[in-house]
């Protein structure tokens, strides 16, 4: 799945005035990472609750630039419902799109917007801000 | 005259990269042909090291290299060579200043006097000390645009039992350019000593620093022509005395044995233990050099034109904040509404137009203009009007849709 740039710039957009799985919840259940760039404005907040093995949810807040909004609301939507090892394999598609190494167009559906991000260095932190943190917070679901 | 077309001759990255903007130079400045020469030829014609070898290259170069502190001194209208010590740079000599002289001079109940408008490496090396004395820190209140307030200062000397004033004589947010000859001499009276961050003055404005009656001040050469990894600190004699070096080695005694007994060399040397960089301070005369026949107050002159004019443009803007309308010295500080100053960034990029967008490593400064991050455009002697409208074009006409397709 290939975007042309205007289609690539509305997704964008969209996810960026409007971004999903957007605000914090109060519950304990939900494991929480703070994240902030140095370089960037970037400063996240990213909530998940995993069950059985499966990611139910994943929330965000905080401030941040463009990318960094607009990354972490698409990501959000992709790996909410996927398996731990589904929503581990999205994000290191996402990743190695992002390294230009080889990848899955297919998994990434509307992250592929970001499929030139790799060419702006001062800007791949933005992009891969609250994705780490997603990791992570799967991540601290082993051995629970 | 000051006529730009000629300096930009000098400067051969405008003839290798012809499209670029660059309002970047209180990151680092451009150089112009005569520094980069001095550079390599002590690379292609006079490599030698300094003090050290009995012939001809030698000499020479080591004979540059002491030259550079007249230079030097004559830029900032001081007499004595002798106080003019080489760094690597702004951040080494403020940490020189409170390493080197402060840790051994403050005590518990000391205090050390900053702003909220520093730069962190005017910051950081005072966390340490002050942590390390027990001395404590207290930053004088701003006004509400960021400048300098000489009545919240004479009140924080009298009230703290001031000891340490440490200030930059431009700010590198705001482009403020604070009293420091009031500041000393308000100092004084109280017997406290005041250190000026010159990072973004020395490249700037005229600095008399006997005029000032400044204890310190430090400063790096690559944000003033010249080349990276090389600065300076100037400091009274008597306060050089009592600075210990940060660092001991070769080149810096004069004498030792093996029970420890070491006799330093005279000042300044004692402050550069080991081979120095030479071609950085090759460079940094040129530079002073370069920058004295221009005329410092001709060069105040024409970033101020620029700032001015740029200014005025983008305060015709309906959706543009600017943070500094009477910004002092070569610094414009501003936000587009509604768009990231890192996504305005990254669109000014696309059309080759060079900012910096963030912080600018003043951390603090949200507490005063009431935002963390900021468009920096800054100016200095090679840009042009026709460079101003370049970025007031761009920034008339940036929407968030465009800063995003800038991106993807
Ligand atoms: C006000 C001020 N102080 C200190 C510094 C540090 O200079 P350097 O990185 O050359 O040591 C800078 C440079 O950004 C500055 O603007």
């Amino acid at each position: 799945m290939i975007f042309d740039d205007n289609l690539k710039r509305s997704i964008l957009l969209d996810h960026y005035q409007n971004p999903h799985n957007k605000g914090l919840v109060d519950d304990e259940r939900y494991h929480l990472i703070h994240n902030a760039s140095e370089s960037c404005i970037d400063d996240i907040k990213v909530q998940m609750l995993m069950e059985e093995g499966k990611v139910k949810d994943v929330r965000f807040d905080g401030v941040g630039c463009t990318i960094c909004f607009a990354s972490t609301s698409i990501m959000s939507d992709l790996i909410k419902g996927k398996s731990k090892e589904e929503a581990l394999d999205i994000i290191n598609n996402y990743y190695n799109m992002i390294e230009e190494k080889d990848y899955d167009p297919d998994l990434l559906e509307e992250a592929n917007a970001f499929d030139t991000l790799s060419k702006q260095a001062n800007r791949i932190k933005c992009g891969t801000i609250g994705i780490h943190a997603m990791e992570d917070l799967i991540k601290s679901y082993d051995g629970q | 005259m000051f006529d730009v077309d000629k300096i930009r001759k000098d400067f051969p990255i405008f003839k290798n990269d012809p499209g670029l903007v660059y309002f970047d130079s209180a990151a680092t400045s451009f150089k112009p042909q005569c520094v980069i020469d001095a550079v390599n030829d002590f690379y292609t014609r006079h490599t030698a090291n300094i003090h050290r070898g009995d012939y001809d290259n030698s000499f020479i170069v080591s004979k540059d290299y002491d030259d550079t502190r007249k230079v030097v001194s004559k830029l900032l209208h001081n007499d004595d060579p002798d106080q003019i010590v080489f760094t690597a740079g702004a951040t080494a000599s403020l940490n020189l200043v409170a390493y080197g002289y402060f840790l051994d001079h403050l005590k518990e109940g000391d205090v050390i006097l900053l702003t909220l408008a520093e730069h962190a490496s005017n910051i950081l090396p005072w966390f340490e000390v002050a942590k390390k004395t027990k001395a404590r820190i207290e930053y004088i209140p701003l006004n509400e645009d960021g400048t300098f307030n000489i009545d919240n200062y004479k009140e924080c000397l009298d009230k703290y039992n001031v000891r340490a004033v440490s200030l930059p004589y431009v700010s590198n947010v705001l482009g403020y350019i604070n009293p420091i000859k009031e500041i000393c001499a308000l100092a004084h009276e109280k017997g406290a000593l005041v250190n000026a961050d010159g990072a973004q003055a020395v490249p700037h404005i005229k600095v008399d620093v006997m005029d000032l009656d400044v204890d310190f001040l430090g400063f790096s050469a690559h944000k003033m022509l010249g080349p990276s990894g090389i600065g300076v600190l100037y400091a009274k004699k008597k306060l050089l005395e009592e600075t210990t070096p940060m660092m001991n080695g070769g080149g810096a005694n004069a004498r030792f044995n093996k029970d420890g007994e070491v006799i330093l060399k005279e000042i300044p040397v004692r402050f550069e233990a080991g081979t120095p960089n030479i071609e950085g301070v090759l460079g940094l005369k040129k530079a002073c050099e370069y920058l004295m026949d221009l005329g410092m107050d001709n060069i105040r002159k024409h970033d101020d034109e620029i700032v001015r004019y740029l200014i005025g443009k983008l305060s015709t803007l309906d959706n543009v904040k600017i943070y500094n309308p009477r910004s002092e010295c070569s610094i414009v500080a501003f936000n587009v509404e509604g768009i990231f100053a890192q996504d305005v960034g990254s669109y000014l990029n696309s059309l080759g137009i060079a900012v910096r967008t963030g912080n600018h490593c003043a951390k603090v400064i949200d507490n005063i203009i009431g935002t963390t991050e900021t468009i920096r455009a800054s100016v200095y002697l090679y840009n042009t009007k026709e460079e101003a409208d370049k970025l007031y074009g761009a920034i008339r006409d940036v929407t968030l849709e465009k800063c995003i397709g800038a991106i993807i």
